[in-house]
């Protein structure tokens, strides 16, 4: 067998080995599904073997199902018959371990995460190794799926309704004590001991049987149970809130909980793969899968030119120590590096290198992070008003104010600095690289590395290649984000690049609406339903106006006769010069800011912008959100701005919060499907103006049905409840 | 149709709904049974002329479930072949009880019959019998469930009601009903509750404070802020996404309070009361019940008076005196609006704020005191209606005859 071996000893105990010799960590696959249940058998059947352990041969028990395999099951777009029949498959391979009337017992070696801890629950017993990396838990539901092998009935009947909510709908993980205290494993042991208490177990218990599997087992008595009453009072309003109605995993698995708890138990089993079924062939588990996982980890790993050498950046230098710069410099030296933090005036410089010093005390203080490590973070970070300083870095990032001409002066005095073969980027989030690069002496060693604020908590660089960017600057910059431990994507330069461009449209939008005479909290609401962390004139109010007008304008004067007057032109203009509120920073912007009160919506906005008699759908505005920044998307795809569905995506997710259970922007066209979006855009074109008119090129895409994504586009949401 | 006749109707006085309270000793099988009994003596009624007995109850679980009606009907001494029947319309259980009484009667399938109610919540307490609509996390999911108070709750910020509003209403509320009390203006319909030795127990509402200011409720917290904190408020303002937020300023002093307490109306066609030497005091007029959007769950009272009135073929201004549920303040003013009425045509002599509300009595209390004040004041109409869990919404139009 490929992806495990069994032994039996002459005391009749089998040893169960998963290890599959092709994956770094054993996975739930087809071929182990197979195998596995060729083995229960084999133990089932066989007279001579009294019982069974089930360990790895890996440094982890196992980890949860092979997302790949799961891509690709859901890329087929299941019936919910078919999807059904793939849920029962593996539940019904751990019931059969389970009443086989042979004891097993998983022997946890290491982590045990998912399908890998499901198993370990299908057994009648469970030691695990006193090793805090061991954690175990049931986290499906970060991949909109919900553990389906039994996962959500064995844990609900073992340690009860209330201590299940955080593992399945937090998806919390626990190490081997807590894992004791809450009654997820049976037996903490030294990991030399492991296999032995495993053993000695099996030989104690000949004939193991579940408690639900015994006679007089009472189950839940569901609302006449006062706990169960007030979990359920209450959950499915925080569910709500906390999705937004946009994951329906989180109120599959509560039902499964309370639902499945009142069933028998292999009547529950079968509800519980009714509800994964659904879950299947729902878009959102896809698109979760695809960008948030899979796409994401290996983001910048596919795009690398692999005859490139690998870099480590062992001294990097970073120019301009104010807000951006002192993050860079902050996420860089926590990763190792050494770090020149460079500004005009030394003073400066060492302010900069303050705000590393502030974060790492509050780490103290939160206890993530010991004195020791502190003081090695801090000593990497050299603050200098000396550009000599720079001597020896492999990457210089500039971090300056956005000028071409000041940017161009720092290129200059940095690059007379370091080696010929050094690379220099630039942080702008706005002026064109290549336009940059012309400062270069060296314009294929200019690149873009654009981060997002604040840098320690925004895990994306967005990579721009210039015109004259080389193929070897590309796979250098990969490698120092890939020792950030940061998430790339590679867009090609554009005015706005890809991020910054996508999201004005988003923000340009709800002043539009706001124009339009939408009323102000119906934007906001509409905006977060969709699944944006932030309504969009709250974030107007926190960056201020101020920041996309100067875009505007930016654009504007580079533009000349070409620039296309942008739809909230007149809500900016009229807000900064009129109204004269930018933002929150200048006392109010959309909001008021009351010392004493939550922000509320300013109540002149009524005055400036009259509500219309009629208002428009939620949906309808959510829709609006979620296709023009789509749209953009697209554009930025059909100039070359972006080569990789999978950047764009994950981008979007990563920047700027676009709501993940569209997968991005592009899996979203994708999941509507492109003809139906593109029909519906012309219509929107007709209501709102020619800004959601598809391109040609948009079309005739359509007119192919060609998706952004090579894998079929899956149908839509599963069909409503009856009921609901 | 024949007409369906009220002949008399009785109520307890409500008890504060704690163990502290008066009636707490008191079952509601027992609360019932003294109601049966005293519009028996009251009425020297041969309970044999009584074909059922229709009894609304909220909580109809416990010493509350199981047909409360019939064990009233039996622990009354009412004749064994009188029926029995509990009816479930939440808080409009009780209304809902008369009209099914009524309805029989109308429809010739009975010549008398009691509609009522009984709800000692003391005992039974609110959220006992739970039920799929918001608790099944499927069903409650899926529909939006958010409780009652969050609903009053949307319902003033969506009309732009004040706290100081809702509590000037509950400062009216209490003066009224103790100007009623005062007057004794129901004097003739309320029966004293009597314990095991017949001493009594309970002779007053007794959760009134007549001494209610606007000053005393601005010190009341909101009660309604954790649950909509727990995500009632998300999913208010995900059905009602014009609201920027939800404002939290319902609380125990301009909401309807918990108390104990049982009602009956005696209803009959002509010739029971010639039968029985009985004088009609009203006819029921019509009556309806209608659903409404149930997040909000409190609005159906507006909907359900104009379903009625078009049957009826009459208008607001058909109407003398108007009955409305006080389960909380907004609620009454938001139908004063929608309906375009006179304030001092509504509630006339206090309600469920100074009162208490019984949840599955209150329909036929309110009936019973609506009927004493239209003679009172020597007036012809008035309607009764009551907003009900998941949306629901039930009124009856009664008329002197």
């Amino acid at each position: 067998m490929k992806t495990l071996h069994c032994e039996i000893d002459s005391d009749g105990v089998a040893l169960i080995t998963l290890d599959d010799a092709g994956k770094p960590m054993n996975v739930v696959s087809a071929e182990f599904i197979d195998e596995f249940i060729a083995v229960i058998e084999q133990v089932a059947g066989d007279a001579a073997i009294k019982g069974a352990i089930v360990t790895s041969g890996k440094p982890h028990f196992m980890a949860g199902a092979d997302l790949n395999y799961i891509l690709g099951v859901l890329g087929n777009a299941p019936t919910l018959t078919q999807a059904y029949a793939f849920s029962q498959k593996p539940s019904t391979m751990h019931r059969r371990l389970e009443s086989c009337g042979k004891p097993f017992v998983a022997a946890l070696n290491g982590l045990a995460l998912g399908g890998g801890f499901e198993l370990a629950l299908a057994c009648h017993h469970r030691v695990i190794v006193d090793d805090a990396k061991a954690i175990v838990g049931l986290p499906e539901v970060t991949v909109g799926l919900l553990p389906g092998s039994g996962g959500t009935q064995r844990l609900a009947r073992m340690i009860g309704v209330e201590k299940s909510l955080p593992i399945l709908l937090e998806a919390k993980t626990v190490g081997p004590s807590e894992a004791l205290k809450l009654g997820l494993v049976d037996r903490v042991v030294p990991a030399e001991t492991l296999l032995a208490a495993a053993r000695e177990w099996i030989l104690a218990t000949p004939n193991p049987v579940r408690p639900w599997d015994q006679k007089g087992y009472r189950g839940s008595n569901g609302l006449l149970n006062p706990s169960i009453v007030e979990i359920m009072s209450y959950r499915p309003a925080q569910i709500a809130a906390q999705t937004q109605r946009n994951y329906p995993a989180p109120i599959a698995i509560l039902d499964c909980l309370f639902e499945g708890t009142l069933l028998p138990f292999d009547k529950a089993l079968k509800l519980e793969s009714k509800h994964f079924a659904r879950l299947m062939c729902d878009s959102v588990a896809r698109n979760l899968i695809r960008t948030t996982f899979v796409n994401k980890r290996e983001a910048g790993k596919l795009r690398r030119p692999s005859q490139v050498p690998k870099l480590t950046v062992t001294k990097l230098g970073v120019i301009g120590a104010g807000l951006m710069g002192s993050g860079i410099a902050y996420v860089a030296a926590a990763a190792g590096m050494q770090v020149v933090l460079l500004d005009r005036r030394l003073e400066l410089a060492v302010n900069g290198r303050q705000y590393s010093v502030n974060l790492l005390e509050k780490a103290v203080q939160r206890g993530k992070s010991t004195q020791k490590d502190v003081e090695a973070i801090l000593t990497r970070i050299t603050p200098s008003a000396d550009y000599k300083d720079l001597a020896g870095c492999e990457l210089v990032i500039e971090a300056v104010f956005e000028d071409m001409g000041v940017k161009a002066e720092v290129t200059g005095k940095a690059e007379a600095a370091i080696a010929g073969t050094a690379l220099f980027a630039s942080n702008t989030s706005t002026l064109p690289i290549t336009d940059l690069a012309a400062a270069s002496a060296r314009p294929g060693q200019f690149i873009g590395l654009h981060f997002f604020s604040p840098v320690e908590r925004m895990p994306l660089v967005e990579v721009i290649m210039g015109k004259n960017t080389s193929e070897e600057s590309l796979a250098k910059s990969l490698d120092f984000v890939a020792q950030l431990r940061m998430t790339p994507i590679l867009v090609n330069d554009a005015r706005g690049f890809y991020t910054s461009r996508v999201f004005q449209t988003f923000i340009h939008e709800a002043m539009k609406m706001l124009e339009d005479g939408v009323q102000p909290a119906l934007i906001e609401n509409a905006a977060r339903k969709a699944g944006f962390p932030m309504g969009p004139l709250a974030l107007l109010d926190e960056v201020s106006i101020e920041l996309p007008w100067k875009i505007v304008q930016q654009t504007e004067e580079a533009l000349g006769a070409a620039f296309v007057t942008p739809c909230a032109y007149g809500v900016m203009q009229r807000m900064l010069n009129e109204i004269k509120r930018p933002g929150r920073r200048s006392g109010g912007g959309f909001y008021d800011y009351p010392v004493d009160a939550p922000k509320r919506l300013w109540t002149g906005l009524a005055i400036a912008f009259p509500p219309a008699l009629e208002q428009p759908s939620l949906q309808s505005l959510e829709r609006r959100f979620l296709y023009i920044q789509a749209l953009e998307t697209a554009r930025c795809v059909e100039e070359g701005v972006i080569l990789q569905a999978a950047d764009a995506d994950v981008g979007a997710l990563l920047a700027w919060g676009f709501p993940s259970w569209t997968g991005g922007p592009l899996t979203l066209i994708d999941t509507v499907g492109i003809a139906k979006f593109t029909a519906e855009c012309e219509g929107l074109a007709k209501v709102h103006g020619v800004r959601y008119l598809p391109s040609p090129w948009l079309r005739q895409r359509a007119a192919r049905g060609q998706s952004f994504y090579e894998a079929p586009a899956q149908a839509g949401r599963a069909p409503a409840p009856c009921a609901a | 149709m024949i007409d369906a006749l009220i002949y008399d109707h009785v109520r307890t006085p409500r008890g504060r709904g704690r163990p502290d309270g008066s009636l707490h000793e008191i079952s509601a099988v027992q609360l019932a049974s003294q109601v049966l009994q005293g519009l028996r003596e009251r009425n020297g009624l041969d309970t044999g002329l009584v074909d059922d007995v229709v009894l609304g109850c909220a909580q109809p679980v416990g010493e509350q479930g199981g047909n409360i009606a019939r064990a009233a009907v039996l622990s009354a001494g009412y004749a064994e072949t009188v029926a029995g029947q509990q009816v479930h319309r939440f808080c409009a259980s009780a209304l809902e009880a008369v009209n099914a009484a009524a309805a029989q009667i109308m429809t010739g399938a009975a010549e008398a019959a009691i509609g009522g109610g009984v709800e000692s919540m003391s005992r039974t307490p609110m959220g006992a019998d739970s039920g799929a609509w918001s608790v099944d996390p499927w069903v409650a999911y899926h529909n939006y469930f958010a409780p009652q108070g969050i609903g009053a709750d949307v319902i003033a910020t969506l009309a732009g009601f004040s706290r100081g509003d809702v509590d000037a209403y509950a400062v009216e509320s209490q003066r009224r009903a103790a100007t009623a009390w005062r007057e004794q203006r129901f004097r003739r319909s309320v029966l004293p509750v009597l314990d095991l030795i017949g001493e009594v127990l309970l002779d007053h509402d007794e959760h009134m404070r007549p001494d209610t200011t606007l000053e005393g409720l601005a010190k009341l917290k909101p009660s309604f802020v954790a649950m909509g904190q727990a995500g009632f408020d998300a999913v208010a303002l995900q059905k009602y996404p014009q609201l920027e937020a939800v404002r939290h300023v319902h609380h125990g002093g301009n909401s309807s309070g918990i108390v104990d307490g049982c009602a009956a109306v005696l209803l009959g066609n002509k010739a029971f009361g010639a039968i029985s030497q009985l004088e009609p005091r009203a006819r029921i007029k019509g009556f309806a019940s209608i659903g409404s959007e149930p997040t909000i769950m409190l609005t159906a009272p507006a909907p359900v008076t104009l379903k009625l009135l078009k049957r009826c073929g009459m208008s607001v201004r058909d109407i003398d005196l108007f009955e409305i549920n006080e389960a909380f303040a907004a609620v009454v003013m938001r139908y004063i609006r929608e309906l375009d009425l006179d304030p001092a045509q509504v509630n006339v002599n206090g309600g469920a704020i100074a009162m208490g509300h019984p949840l599955g009595a209150t329909g036929a209390m309110i009936l019973g005191t609506v009927l004493d004040e239209l003679e009172r004041r020597d007036r012809s109409t008035a309607l009764v209606t009551l907003c009900a869990g998941n949306g629901l919404g039930t009124a009856t139009i009664i008329e002197r005859v």
